[in-house]
């Protein structure tokens, strides 16, 4: 169990970079806390697994220093660092029996083979592969074999952290609930520290405590869901979670008004951006409200996916969504409102406090 | 699952039966025909059973080149199986030296056979081969055409620059091949470098390790040309393998009879020897 603390670490693949651009990983100054959950949340490409080696061991950052518990590891090599990784796809030793793969990383390390075979006992009962531990491991499923991945993990008491890389890709979506269930109680069971890299919103939502959203090679927020939900520091926040993504129109601002191509909506405050900044009104589609009140909007299409209704509709010029409770009638003459509390602005793309 | 069957199959395959039918199983079985006939010209034919049969299986000059074969291949497959999995081990994996270690590797086994069976009899040559020569002035007396020794490492270090490279490029593809995950994965579980290569090279290697035995089995076991050229042979029968022994029956004394049944056997002994290899590898695999 250790706090991880990344020191100003940059990351380029290329030999000399010169430009923001040549580095897969931009500025990252971050600790993650002794036994938090964490997400790594982000598109393909914008550094996450980057980063996760870098914590591992696995890549040398270009710039800046990584510490457990206080102490600088940034030269230590992987074996030395005590990390648990699980990979993408399962990675497991085919000629080697269930038994013989978890006891892997303790003979390694030299311990005593009755030790060896109490953890590696404790390991099968927690993941239920008791029955198969003296089959091969090549004849395993898919979910079966990523257990073992997370066993080897699991299997050595001196583990600083447990890193995920993507682990339930190759999972039937049925047993990736399982899954991740069983993750989470073993977090609470143990208090790993865990770092769960996914592009999956659904996955870092439910699995994590705090989500770190990555775009571009930075961290763009970190927070509770329900705080990348209400308030998403960047743009890309507001779209990348939630499904539709947040309502994102160019607008300008009038003192206490936002003016979206001729129509006024109350902001509630007065934000006072930079000048020549580019200001945009973010709002999430579960607060735009179709109804009789409100701003003139046409309505293009409604989408019933069961639960709720997605209205995609047509307002200023500028193409909106907005979520409807399953009974509610769009109206012939339909209107729009934004709920105010709701509202976030962007300059540049990152969010204005309010009365900042 | 149910399969459809369809008889169109056949005629898709037709082409190839024909094909494998005129290349393998007719000049087969007109082996098979001379096997258990005598002749003495005008084409005619006398049934002589098993007489052929007997004859190779009892003579001592049969056992002896088989003996010599079996050495041969044993050799070969010592060295060059190791020597293979080493090189392709240290090969690099990323720049500019994968396309020129591949050039190179690639290299001998473009050279026509006889050509490298001339090659290695020039520099071999005690007067005006380098290597040869070389040995020689430095005190090493070096003479393939007329000490059995250096007859038969003249033909294994031939052999091992011909065919190391085959075993190279069939283990270098089977390691590109593992996902570099699998290194990771070692790296935190502590593996030394003798445990990844025992758990994770090796076995991924395996299918491509059993096609480069069986091959270099086959090939030196059937190994004609090379000794051939460089000592046809000799000195006296220390070369002689099976393949130039039943040259010297069927087309130097024209025993067409015995030359056709030590070919079956040959033959026999070729698919035995390889289908064993083949279950022995490949027996792990249903577990």
């Amino acid at each position: 169990m250790a706090r991880i603390t990344l020191d100003h670490i940059r990351h380029a693949y290329g030999i000399r970079p010169s430009a923001p651009n040549d580095y897969a990983l931009r500025e990252v100054n971050h600790e993650w806390s002794d036994g938090g959950a964490y997400a790594l949340l982000g598109p393909s490409g914008c550094g996450k697994t980057t980063l996760l080696n870098i914590i591992s061991g696995l890549l040398q950052p270009s710039e800046g220093r990584i510490l457990f518990d206080g102490e600088d590891v940034t030269d230590l090599p992987t074996e030395a660092r005590n990390i648990a990784q699980v990979f993408q796809f399962p990675v497991i030793y085919d000629t080697m029996t269930v038994y013989d793969n978890l006891a892997f990383p303790l003979r390694n390390r030299g311990v005593a083979e009755s030790a060896v075979k109490r953890r590696v006992e404790e390991i099968l009962e927690m993941t239920g592969l008791a029955d198969r531990a003296n089959r091969k491991a090549r004849g395993l499923t898919a979910d079966q074999k990523q257990k073992i991945s997370l066993g080897r993990g699991l299997v050595r008491n001196d583990v600083n952290a447990i890193l995920f890389d993507e682990p339930l890709t190759v999972i039937d979506p049925h047993m990736k609930w399982q899954l991740r269930s069983q993750l989470k109680k073993l977090h609470r069971q143990f208090g790993f520290t865990m770092v769960y890299v996914t592009h999956d919103q659904t996955e870092a939502l439910t699995f994590a405590d705090k989500v770190v959203v990555m775009y571009d090679g930075q961290i763009v927020q970190i927070g509770t869901p329900a705080e990348l939900f209400e308030t998403p520091r960047h743009t890309f926040v507001g779209y990348f979670i939630g499904s539709p993504g947040m309502n994102v129109l160019p607008m300008q601002v009038d003192g206490a008004t936002a003016v979206i191509g001729g129509e006024r909506i109350d902001l509630g405050f007065a934000p006072s951006p930079k000048v020549a900044a580019k200001l945009e009104l973010g709002i999430r589609p579960e607060f735009v409200r179709i109804g009789r009140e409100g701003h003139p909007v046409r309505i293009d299409k409604v989408e019933d996916i069961g639960r709720h209704k997605i209205v995609r509709a047509t307002f200023a010029g500028q193409s909106v969504a907005a979520v409807m409770p399953e009974e509610d009638e769009v109206p012939a003459d339909a209107r729009i409102a934004f709920d105010p509390k709701a509202i976030n602005i962007y300059a540049d793309s990152w969010r204005v406090e309010r009365g900042a | 699952m149910d399969k459809t069957w369809n008889n169109k199959a056949w005629f898709m395959v037709l082409p190839v039966l024909l094909l494998v039918a005129f290349s393998a199983v007719i000049p087969l079985m007109t082996v098979v025909n001379y096997s258990v006939q005598d002749t003495f010209g005008n084409n005619q034919f006398f049934w002589a059973g098993t007489d052929w049969f007997t004859q190779v299986l009892d003579s001592a000059r049969f056992w002896d080149s088989l003996v010599r074969n079996l050495a041969f291949s044993a050799v070969i497959l010592a060295i060059q199986i190791p020597l293979g999995i080493f090189i392709a081990l240290n090969m690099p994996r990323h720049g500019l030296g994968v396309p020129v270690c591949l050039i190179f590797m690639a290299l001998p086994l473009l050279i026509p056979w006889n050509v490298v069976g001339t090659i290695w009899q020039l520099l071999c040559r005690a007067d005006i081969g380098l290597v040869g020569w070389g040995l020689t002035q430095l005190g090493f007396p070096f003479a393939y055409a007329a000490d059995p020794v250096d007859a038969w490492v003249t033909i294994v270090v031939m052999d091992v620059w011909h065919w190391t490279s085959l075993v190279v490029l069939l283990c270098y593809a089977g390691l590109v091949s593992i996902p570099e995950a699998y290194y990771q994965a070692a790296k935190i579980d502590g593996a030394s470098r003798l445990a990844v290569f025992r758990y994770i090279q090796l076995p991924k290697m395996k299918r491509v390790l059993l096609i480069a035995i069986l091959l270099r089995f086959m090939d030196s076991f059937m190994i004609y040309t090379e000794p051939f050229v460089v000592t046809g042979g000799g000195p006296g029968s220390s070369t002689t393998f099976l393949s130039i022994d039943l040259v010297k029956m069927a087309v130097g004394q024209f025993d067409l009879g015995p030359a056709a049944a030590m070919s079956i056997v040959y033959f026999l002994i070729v698919l035995l020897l390889s289908w064993i290899f083949y279950t022995v590898m490949t027996q792990g695999d249903q577990a």
